[in-house]
């Protein structure tokens, strides 16, 4: 079982990165939410965080911001997020998720306030954003829907001039619209390249076709990192008939599943050493999501059992 | 990844940030003060309510005073002057003692209702720091709730003044007996007592402000309880009160420091009507408890500046 992560950097290169951590551990009491992670993320990528539940993901968020103490190095910006962030967060933004905005507030004090204490916010800017929406100047956060709450979270987050954004579970509870409003005004009218995005979320599907890189992380350590062209050319499901199961089983699946009858195998090319023609000619080949891959690279790590079907 | 170029773009954010620094310390305090006062009305809507009410109850009397000036003359017991300045000075006393209600249950939310309510996740977004934040809500009771006291206050006063004049003049009395109280006399020493007082209970505003970023819940207990529960051990353990005379002489003690109690003659000052030469700022300003008051509500803020960096949504 060779699923092990080869290289934590995100498309390194000689640039200064956005964000850079060397072992950097957080434990809370006997619970250990951050084993010593390496990481390293590049200006203008949009990074995708994954990992169930109590995997870390949030503390690590938290300690890029500034928002929870660490052991370890950590360098946002080239600033130490624990000691400067008030200094940071004029080049930080980030949402954590869509039920923090004060409920008592009215949209246009929310709108005076960043305006005020924000000297990088364009409140044309967002005035623009929330003309797109239903939403009043007038109403209080407590009088709009979950959807509106997060529309105007973003309208404000996207009026910021930030060279980096922290999505922490932006899109939890919002239905499916919302959702794909939320990742397409993002990624039209905020991310220009310039811009780094790093992003936690549950809901995988929503995110495939918007990042640039691919984390996955589990009981506080990185377990696969990769970028979004390496994970489609390194990682190959096929769809196999019972007839031909044996000789694909024999090429190493990583994880096997059945549907409908069928089996469906999932494959890492850079490990077992197969291309693409040998399982072309067993059955369909296609790229797995990110929610097959998850499944199957959290199953491995849990029991480190290779091929762990249900 | 070498040295030179990481200090590189850090040299330009910080050329980048520091050209508009003056704003960067007042902008984000005004805009926080700003915000506490969106979000609790209270501050004001308290205050304006009271002394509304206040005004409608000295209307009413209006309509009696002026019999019963006739009806009784003033007992040689009270003199004029003090019946006059009464309702002047029970004016002032009852807004100022509004404010404190209003500022003490202020701060004991100040650092909870944000953590209660996840907000601060959104304020600890954005470029204010601690320092500010804490700030802003130490000055809601020290600064904001004494400037709208004494201006509610004085327009109050101002009002009442008026519609005794007008009153006077109707009834036919006549402007010739006294029927006002040197207002202006009062307003300078109210003014004063409300520095004074602010300064004095300024610790308290800081204890609760500590407080209020301590606990889970029930922020009260926790502000109150631990210092009553020291009294009480001192008395159990010792037999002896310092503690518990330290804490009754916040609440009243700075009458002795701020004011000539008694007049030259020995006889008490009537607390209705102050006469400015009973001022005693310099006794006030000299006094040790002042000081050290201040330095403790200076720690509390300091400590609450410190807590705050690690608190999160509870």
């Amino acid at each position: 079982m060779t699923l092990e992560a080869a290289t934590f950097e995100v498309k390194s290169s000689s640039q200064t990165p956005i964000i850079e951590a060397r072992g950097l551990r957080k434990t809370f009491g006997t619970t250990v939410a951050l084993d010593g992670i390496d990481l390293r993320i590049e200006e203008g990528r949009i990074l995708g965080i994954i990992g169930p539940n109590g995997a870390g993901k949030s503390t690590a968020l938290n300690a890029i911001l500034g928002l929870t103490e660490y052991h370890g190095e950590l360098k946002v910006l080239g600033r130490d997020p624990w000691n400067d962030r008030d200094q940071l967060m004029r080049d930080v933004c980030f949402i954590a998720d869509v039920a923090v905005l004060p409920r008592w507030m009215r949209v246009s004090q929310a709108l005076d306030y960043v305006e005020g204490v924000h000297p990088r916010f364009d409140r044309a800017k967002a005035e623009g954003f929330l003309a797109k929406t239903s939403i009043k100047r007038s109403s209080r956060v407590r009088e709009l829907s979950k959807g509106m709450v997060a529309q105007l979270h973003l309208a404000l987050v996207m009026a910021i001039d930030a060279r980096l954004l922290v999505l922490d579970e932006p899109t939890l509870g919002l239905d499916i619209l919302y959702r794909k409003q939320f990742y397409d005004s993002l990624l039209s009218d905020y991310f220009d390249g310039q811009r780094t995005i790093v992003v936690t979320t549950h809901q995988v599907e929503d995110v495939q076709n918007v990042l640039t890189d691919l984390m996955f992380i589990n009981r506080g350590r990185i377990v696969l990192s990769c970028s979004m062209e390496d994970f489609e050319s390194r990682y190959l499901e096929l769809s196999v008939s019972p007839d031909r199961i044996a000789a694909a089983r024999a090429l190493k699946p990583v994880r096997e599943r059945q549907v409908l009858g069928r089996s469906i195998l999932l494959f890492d090319l850079k490990s077992n050493g197969v291309d693409r023609q040998q399982l072309a000619v067993l059955g369909e080949v296609r790229t797995p999501s990110i929610s097959d891959l998850f499944v199957a690279v959290m199953s491995n790590s849990a029991d480190a059992t290779q091929g762990a079907a249900q | 990844m070498n040295t030179q170029s990481n200090a590189m773009p850090e040299t330009s954010i910080s050329a980048q940030v520091s050209a508009p620094v003056s704003n960067f310390e007042t902008r984000p305090l005004y805009w926080s003060v700003r915000r506490e006062l969106w979000e609790n009305r209270s501050i004001y809507v308290a205050p304006l309510a009271v002394a509304s009410i206040y005004l409608l109850g000295f209307i009413v009397s209006l309509v009696w005073m002026p019999r019963a000036m006739h009806g009784m003359a003033p007992p040689e017991s009270t003199p004029l002057l003090i019946r006059l300045a009464m309702p002047y000075a029970h004016a002032g006393m009852l807004i100022m003692v509004t404010a404190f209600i209003v500022g003490a249950f202020y701060s004991l939310d100040s650092l909870h209702g944000e953590r209660r309510d996840r907000s601060i996740l959104f304020w600890k977004s954005l470029p204010v720091s601690d320092r500010t934040t804490v700030l802003s809500k130490a000055a809601i009771p020290l600064v904001v709730l004494p400037v709208l006291v004494f201006a509610i206050t004085v327009a109050l006063q101002l009002a009442m003044l008026l519609l005794t004049f007008v009153s006077v003049s109707a009834s036919g009395a006549g402007t010739a007996t006294p029927w006002a109280p040197p207002v202006l006399e009062i307003q300078t020493e109210f003014l004063y007592s409300l520095i004074v007082t602010t300064l004095w209970y300024a610790p308290i505003y800081g204890w609760f402000i500590l407080v209020s970023g301590w606990p889970r819940r029930a922020t009260f207990l926790w502000a109150v309880l631990p210092p009553l529960a020291i009294a009480a051990f001192e008395k159990i353990a010792f037999n002896t009160s310092y503690f518990g005379s330290m804490l009754g002489n916040r609440f009243v003690g700075f009458a002795v420091e701020a004011y000539n109690l008694t007049d030259k003659n020995g006889v008490p000052i009537d607390p209705h009507f102050i006469p400015l030469s009973a001022l005693t700022p310099g006794r006030f300003l000299s006094s040790p408890a002042l000081w050290l008051g201040l330095v403790f509500t200076a720690i509390c803020l300091a400590a609450a500046m410190r807590l705050r960096r690690y608190q999160g949504p509870i």
